[in-house]
């Protein structure tokens, strides 16, 4: 029976849920990293060792790592600084473990690496060159809650081959290790006017179906959008959601055409609309849309989930989770037709990342 | 030496690290060298490049609030405080 471990972020630490295979009884441990503020968390399935990305008022950022499902953890921020031009790491905003390595996404935006399991961090790019960085570093462009480098999406075979995300500017892949990017928002929308074509879009969230690597989706500020080449070009499959606005989106592990997403209201509250919790789900890749509310609150829940919220795990009958800004954890184990609550009160949840260990 | 008294949020992080420690230097900086010599990473969680004190981290050389180029003599007291925040 395989293990299914829940990593969720909070303002107040990471926190590790358990269950097995049926994915019906929790077991909650935590809050562990001493209580850190836990922007996201993963596992590497190829090491074992869970990640989480922390940011402390007092003591600044760094990456607590655990190799034993976060019995034991060190702290380590050795290298994730910006050489001496001015650049501060104030913030590790998305972590990604892939090909023998790992990326974190940081604000102000760069990329860093580290080769040795998170023990050291080297510099890889800061996107030097760009469309818009010669903005984006500028704190007057950086919006409240500013993350740079949110996600880092990888290729699944290609080592050297993944995209970033640069908070409010758009999509760039690299498909040489960072030597050389190209913006990849062509046919995305935005609400305000852009000088330059190229950037200037707010991708919240970017997935790749695993069943179809030319199969990408997007939660953006303005719209679902979905691209059957790989991100050279984006169509927008909004139509029949309540909202073009939300954060959070999931692929379907085994199905290229299924896709799950959380809308939200887009004002300043950021909650899900009517006070009434609910995912949506397509099968059809954008053509038509479900709402999914059995076992979820429809009476008075303001809940708003953060762009790492959702997760969905690998097994047959995909299981899906999504943690909320005001502590709730919800999770499905068939698919998103029938949810529970599995945890209810953790400090405010900034990301929901599951593995599934045999 | 100096008696250097360590925020109660950075003992978990380093194994060994008492609330107080001994240490031989002429100043603030110096003093946050020692410590990092034994506990790796210290500095890192004290100071940013530069390097400058943290933003909340506060330093008192004798109850008199203090740089890292501040001067310490064999009976200073030093305190580094993480400023009273958040929630």
């Amino acid at each position: 029976m395989p293990q299914t471990v829940l990593l969720i972020g909070t303002r107040k630490g990471l926190f590790v849920l358990e269950s097995d295979g049926d994915r019906r009884d929790w077991k909650a441990r935590g809050p562990l990293c001493e209580g850190w503020p836990i922007y996201h968390a993963v596992h590497d399935p190829a090491s074992g060792a869970i990640y989480a990305a922390a940011a402390s008022e007092w003591h600044g950022a760094g990456v607590w790592r655990s190799t034993d499902l976060g019995e034991t953890w060190e702290l380590s921020s050795e290298g994730l600084a910006y050489p001496e031009n001015g650049q501060k790491v104030s913030k590790i905003s998305g972590l990604t473990a892939a090909h023998g390595r790992l990326l974190a996404g940081v604000e102000a935006p760069g990329i860093f690496e580290s080769r040795d399991s998170g023990a050291t961090w080297s510099l890889l790019s800061t996107l030097e060159g760009q469309p818009g960085s010669e903005r984006w570093n500028d704190p007057a462009n950086q919006p409240p809650g500013h993350l740079g480098v949110p996600a880092i999406l990888p290729h699944p075979d290609e080592s050297e081959h993944f995209w970033a995300i640069v908070q409010g500017v758009g999509i760039f892949e690299t498909t040489d290790n960072a030597a050389s990017w190209t913006p990849r928002n062509r046919g995305l929308r935005t609400d305000w006017p852009l000088e330059n074509p190229e950037v200037g879009y707010c991708v919240h969230k970017l997935v790749m179906s695993p069943s179809d690597q030319q199969r990408l989706y997007q939660q953006n500020h303005v719209g679902m959008h979905k691209s059957v080449d790989g991100g050279q070009s984006w169509t927008e499959i909004s139509d029949g959601l309540p909202s073009e606005f939300g954060f959070a989106a999931a692929a379907h592990p085994h199905d290229r055409d299924t896709f799950y997403v959380i809308p939200l209201d887009p004002g300043h509250g950021r909650v899900m609309p009517d006070g009434q919790a609910a995912v949506w789900r397509t099968s059809d890749a954008g053509d038509t849309w479900q709402k999914l509310v059995s076992g979820l609150p429809q009476h008075d829940a303001h809940l708003g989930v953060l762009r790492e919220g959702l997760a969905i795990d690998t097994l047959d009958v995909p299981g899906l989770y999504f943690g909320t800004s005001t502590g709730q954890v919800f999770a499905s184990a068939d698919e998103g037709e029938n949810w529970s609550e599995i945890a209810s009160y953790l400090p405010a949840i900034s990301s929901v990342e599951v593995a599934v260990i045999a | 030496m100096a008696d250097v008294h360590v925020p109660a949020t950075l003992v978990p992080l380093f194994q060994g690290l008492p609330r107080r420690v001994k240490v031989d230097a002429a100043t603030v900086a110096e003093a946050i060298d020692r410590l990092d010599e034994r506990w790796p990473g210290l500095r890192d969680r004290l100071c940013e490049p530069g390097p400058v004190l943290r933003r909340h981290i506060n330093v008192y050389v004798d109850r008199e609030r203090a740089a890292l180029d501040t001067q310490l003599d064999t009976r200073s007291r030093v305190d580094v405080i993480a400023a009273i925040s958040g929630g």
